[in-house]
């Protein structure tokens, strides 16, 4: 749709403005989805974008928001293009607003191309699948939840839970096995606040990362209509640097409920019919636009993977935002409160999380052979001793046979050494290691997940002897 | 030729002025792109037009084509190992036309018409041929591709040769001058017609335990799998397209994630069907219709699929079709709905979602199909459902729960702990037990059903007691209930989990299964026998033949399974002889 327009339409066309919308009259000529210029009495340029024609009224909504605008003097241009933003090599290491605009005082970027921020959907036939195991670090996320390369696996959080600390821990951990291969980071902030902002930039400048990472930021205090476009616009750099560049992209984006909220704020403008609590009901589709757009290309070297960030409003994983994220996304790491009193770092609950591309990145010549068995013998183990909890609540430890205060043994011990790791670094035999020192604590015949062959070989107890 | 213009634009759903005279589904282009849309609404010579790609440039004013056809898919040889998009664009064609991303406006047949095909002739001339005699075959694969008479045509064979065709050219000549082309089009929302439908009596094999033992489908049933997200649909949607035994699998991903197609895609070819030991991917069709592809399509993804599965049917083949996910197809809808400003019904879905999901399931069924050589036919449906928040109270779950015949499903909490496929054997359950059980019996397993009464009962009767447990700990329970509690384990852990990724264990024969669960029945008969000659659970949990039991699964000798019956017996009489 790159359509030269015949001529710069320019009018004092707005009839009505509500929420986050005007309406513009005698649209003749207008395409659907195209950016429209709002300029303001004062001289202000806001950007717009069309979100439904009919024959006499364009719906528009404003990046900005439109306080000031008013329906007589506030004149209009259609550009006849779709929202484009510029990309370039250059952008690393830079900080840009919501839909790409330099805010860290720098010049303007030199473009190497100028694309729509929608993209286009990958053809399900040219994706390559994903297998490269990334070590992240964490044993809850290697050992049993493992990240591989072109994955969308999001951190799904409450509020005032470290999960913030988490990504940056990540980020700054990851790395692909053997392989010493370009990457970029690109962090995109949606309605967070300065701190927390603040608290990402001053870890990659520890890091010295700060100069492989692009910043988009749409702070809290920022109009929240751009939010629409941020993981548009950052999505569509990272598909340059991966695509054309060769890079390996990391992208972080924080916070997707406050996206939701965007969005939800211009369904209800729009009077559409609203699908559970107020999102509207094409939110899976909209949603799907963003994470769909991590993966690997064939014959592409570039990859990009994603971890965005949720706040579950209440710690409720049945919110819409968290339920269609984890139906779109493959996987999730879920942090939970209960834990985080209890002294876990990181909190990660492992029991409702998950990596559906953990089986493409694990096994002999990736991680290790007994990676499989040896999660899945954790996780049920675990589970068990999880239930024995709540019995124990009513009944008493005494109350318990010997196996099960064993299995009650083993999930306080997961919890202490498997989950719990602070600012450690742990490589991938380190948290199997761990694993296996705490299946010692069970009787060998209750490792049923566990193929015979690799007790003998891994098992403490068998090594010794 | 009808040709409007555009008059509004809304998303997906465009409206477009001077359309008199069209029908409804018809197949229109839209604007100077000719992007492909179809009319699902007509008010006066207003149509309202859902696009199957992305509007995004549109104008008012742009041209509407009517083509004056229905969306219609193209059916003949060379389907099998295709995968297409909604509208049954083949998606790697696209690729090299267009890139590693998918642009608008391309237009491409779903079978390859320069392609030649062997053409053997089973009929000669002067035979008397009607709709659905097979005229003659063409190897596709390994498969016997049967090319029929299309349905309301009949004559008599003027000419017929054998030879090396396109699918275009006619192979057969009918004395009316009708010429017959192995390639068929057919209109996809419109189901093919067939002699009659018959009582559905054979089991669908499907490897997986806790499916054909507990929770079996037929051929040519329906069954639903409803589970929130991480309970594993996909995984048992991709499992059931992996080991079912019918001839011909059908997969639609229905505005699901690109990279479990691509998973499929990488998996299937390298993957040996048990039966054949020809690979899967070349019984498999895939119908890839991603969530970020345009929503139209993901509407239509549903129908092409299932009339590509019927034309394998009115072969005499067994087809199965899954559908991943239904929540999707039914998401389309209410977008569609939405945007066409209709009177919402529950969840915003349209009030005609229930119509709509019977209409789709009944396409199912085992089936005579038409011709005169009587054949019988089947297509299966398995539809994923993702309800939100995993409420089973909302209404896609609900309306297909009225349709279908079974019912798994699937429970975070399990899940959760890692035992897969997570089918609640609580709450699932399947209406064809009694229509089956003959078909067990001639199978060789007569006391199958008693064998799954009694399983049933156990897993019924452990809620129970888990119950009182919660309330008062273990030891508050006879040895007796003990004991079932154990067994219960037992059946949940060596028999109802079962790794999809295991190497020996990801299938299991019908045989295998039917005698895992003997083994873990009469271990219960026997312990119970013992106890009542006075040995202590206690000593009989300790017997190492119960390390064997959970080891069953990594056999592949039925013997040494069968075996195990007689150890438990050996072992359990030698505790008693103790006493």
């Amino acid at each position: 749709m790159n359509r030269i327009p015949l001529f710069t339409k320019e009018a004092k066309a707005i009839s009505y403005v509500s929420g986050p919308l005007i309406f513009i009259q005698n649209v003749k000529g207008v395409s659907y989805g195209e950016i429209v210029r709002i300029i303001l009495p004062t001289g202000e340029e806001r950007t717009g974008q069309v979100l439904d024609i009919s024959k006499d009224i364009a719906v528009t909504q404003v990046y900005e928001g439109t306080s000031g605008i008013d329906n007589k003097e506030t004149r209009v241009r259609f550009t006849g293009e779709p929202p484009k933003v510029k990309v370039s090599i250059e952008m690393l290491g830079r900080i840009f607003n919501g839909v790409g605009k330099p805010r860290d005082g720098g010049p303007e970027i030199i473009e190497e191309a100028n694309l729509d921020i929608n993209g286009m959907p990958i053809n399900p036939s040219a994706r390559d699948k994903p297998a490269d195991f990334i070590q992240t670090g964490m044993s809850t996320i290697d050992g049993l939840n493992t990240l591989v390369r072109g994955q969308k696996l999001p951190i799904f959080s409450g509020a005032g839970l470290p999960a913030n600390k988490l990504a940056a821990q990540i980020a700054r951990q990851a790395k692909v096995l053997g392989e010493e291969e370009k990457f970029a980071v690109i962090f995109v902030a949606m309605g967070i606040t300065y701190k927390e902002a603040s608290f990402f930039m001053r870890d990659f400048e520890k890091t010295g990362a700060l100069e492989r990472v692009v910043f988009f930021m749409n702070l809290a205090d920022d109009p929240t209509i751009e939010r629409i476009a941020t993981p548009r616009c950052a999505l569509t750099a990272a598909e340059f640097l991966a695509y054309e560049h060769d890079l390996h992209v990391l992208v972080i984006l924080t916070d997707m409920i406050n996206y939701c909220e965007a969005l939800r704020e211009i369904s209800t403008a729009r009077e559409e019919v609203p699908g559970r609590r107020g999102y509207p009901g094409y939110m899976y589709t909209d949603l799907a636009s963003i994470y769909e757009r991590a993966g690997r290309v064939k014959g592409k070297k570039g990859s990009i993977t994603q971890i965005p960030i949720l706040t579950m409003p209440d710690d409720d994983i049945t919110h819409p935002v968290p339920d269609l994220t984890g139906y779109i996304t493959e996987g999730q790491i879920v942090l939970s409160r209960d834990l985080f009193r209890r002294g876990a770092d990181p909190p990660v609950d492992t029991l409702p999380c998950l990596s559906r591309l953990m089986n493409l990145g694990i096994g002999p010549g990736k991680t290790r052979e007994d990676h499989r068995n040896v999660a899945d013998q954790l996780y049920a183990s675990y589970a068990y001793g999880r239930d024995l909890r709540r019995l124990v609540a009513i009944v008493g430890e005494e109350a318990l046979t010997e196996l099960d205060k064993k299995y009650l043994k083993f999930a306080d011990e997961f919890e202490r050494q498997f989950i719990t790791q602070g600012d450690e670094n742990r490589s991938i035999e380190r948290t199997l290691g761990i694993g296996w020192q705490l299946f010692t604590l069970l009787p060998e015949e209750e490792l049923k997940r566990i193929k015979r062959e690799f007790i003998q070989k891994y098992h403490p107890a068998s090594q010794k002897g | 030729m009808i040709v409007g213009g555009i008059s509004r634009i809304s998303g997906p759903v465009v409206l477009s002025e001077g359309m008199r005279g069209s029908r409804m589904y018809d197949v229109v282009k839209v604007g100077e792109q000719k992007l492909n849309g179809e009319i699902i609404r007509l008010d006066n010579d207003q149509a309202v037009i859902q696009v199957y790609e992305d509007t995004t440039g549109l104008q008012i004013g742009e041209k509407v084509t009517n083509t004056g056809l229905p969306l219609s898919v193209e059916l003949g040889p060379g389907l099998l190992s295709s995968i297409y998009d909604g509208i049954q664009r083949p998606l790697p064609l696209l690729a090299e036309k267009t890139g590693s991303f998918i642009s608008r406006g391309v237009t491409l047949p779903g079978l390859l018409h320069d392609a030649k095909w062997e053409f053997t002739p089973k009929v000669k001339k002067g035979d008397q041929v009607s709709g659905g005699d097979i005229i003659g075959t063409v190897t596709e694969y390994h498969l016997e591709h049967r090319v029929m008479i299309p349905p309301y045509v009949s004559g008599t064979v003027k000419d017929i040769h054998g030879g090396n065709f396109t699918i275009d050219e006619p192979v057969c000549i009918l004395d009316n001058g009708d010429q017959i082309p192995m390639l068929q089009t057919w209109p996809v929302r419109k189901g093919r017609p067939y002699q009659r439908k018959m009582d559905p009596d054979t089991l669908l094999v499907t490897g997986q335990r806790v499916f054909d033992t507990l929770f079996p489908v037929t051929k040519g049933g329906t069954a639903m799998i409803p589970g929130g997200f991480g309970t594993g649909k996909t995984v048992a949607e991709q499992t059931l397209a992996k080991w079912s035994d019918t001839q011909i699998v059908v997969y639609i991903g229905c505005g699901e994630r690109g990279n479990e197609m691509t998973d499929v895609l990488t998996e299937f070819p390298e993957l040996l069907d048990p039966r054949t030991k020809r690979p899967l991917i070349q019984r498999t069709i895939l119908i890839a219709n991603t969530s970020n592809m345009p929503v139209a399509a993901r509407e239509a993804s549903i129908y092409t699929g299932i009339t590509l599965a019927e034309y394998y049917r009115d072969m005499g083949y067994d087809v199965a079709l899954m559908a991943d996910s239904t929540s999707r197809w039914g998401e389309a809808l209410r977008e569609v709905s939405g945007r066409l400003e209709e009177m919402p019904g529950e969840e915003g879905y349209p009030a005609y979602l229930a119509t709509r999901l019977a209409a789709f399931y009944e396409r199912a069924g085992r089936v005579v199909c038409l011709g005169s050589d009587e054949r019988k036919g089947s297509v299966t449906v398995v539809g994923a459902v993702s309800p939100p928040g995993g409420d089973f109270s909302e209404p896609i779950t609900q309306n297909t729960l009225r349709i279908a015949g079974t019912f798994w499903a699937l429970d975070t909490s399990l899940a959760y702990r890692r035992h897969f496929p997570s089918v609640n054997w609580i709450k699932s359950y399947s209406l064809y037990l009694d229509q089956i059980k003959d078909w067990f019996a001639t199978s060789g397993f007569s006391d199958w059903k008693d064998l799954r009464a009694l399983a049933m009962y156990l897993l019924q009767k452990e809620v129970e007691l888990q119950e009182i447990v919660q309330l008062v700990g273990p030891d508050a329970l006879p040895e007796s209930e003990k004991a079932i509690l154990e067994i219960t384990r037992m059946i949940r852990e060596d028999f109802l989990q079962q790794s999809a990724y295991h190497d020996i264990d990801s299938f299991c024969s019908l045989e295998k299964q039917y005698w895992m669960l003997r083994v873990i029945l009469s271990f219960y008969e026997r312990v119970n026998q013992a106890m009542g000659k006075g040995v202590p659970l206690a000593k009989i949990l300790k017997l190492p033949v119960k390390t064997e039991i959970g080891r069953m699964k990594e056999l592949t000798d039925i013997e040494k399974i069968k075996d195990l019956i007689n150890q438990i017996d050996g072992t359990l009489s030698a505790l008693e002889a103790e006493r």
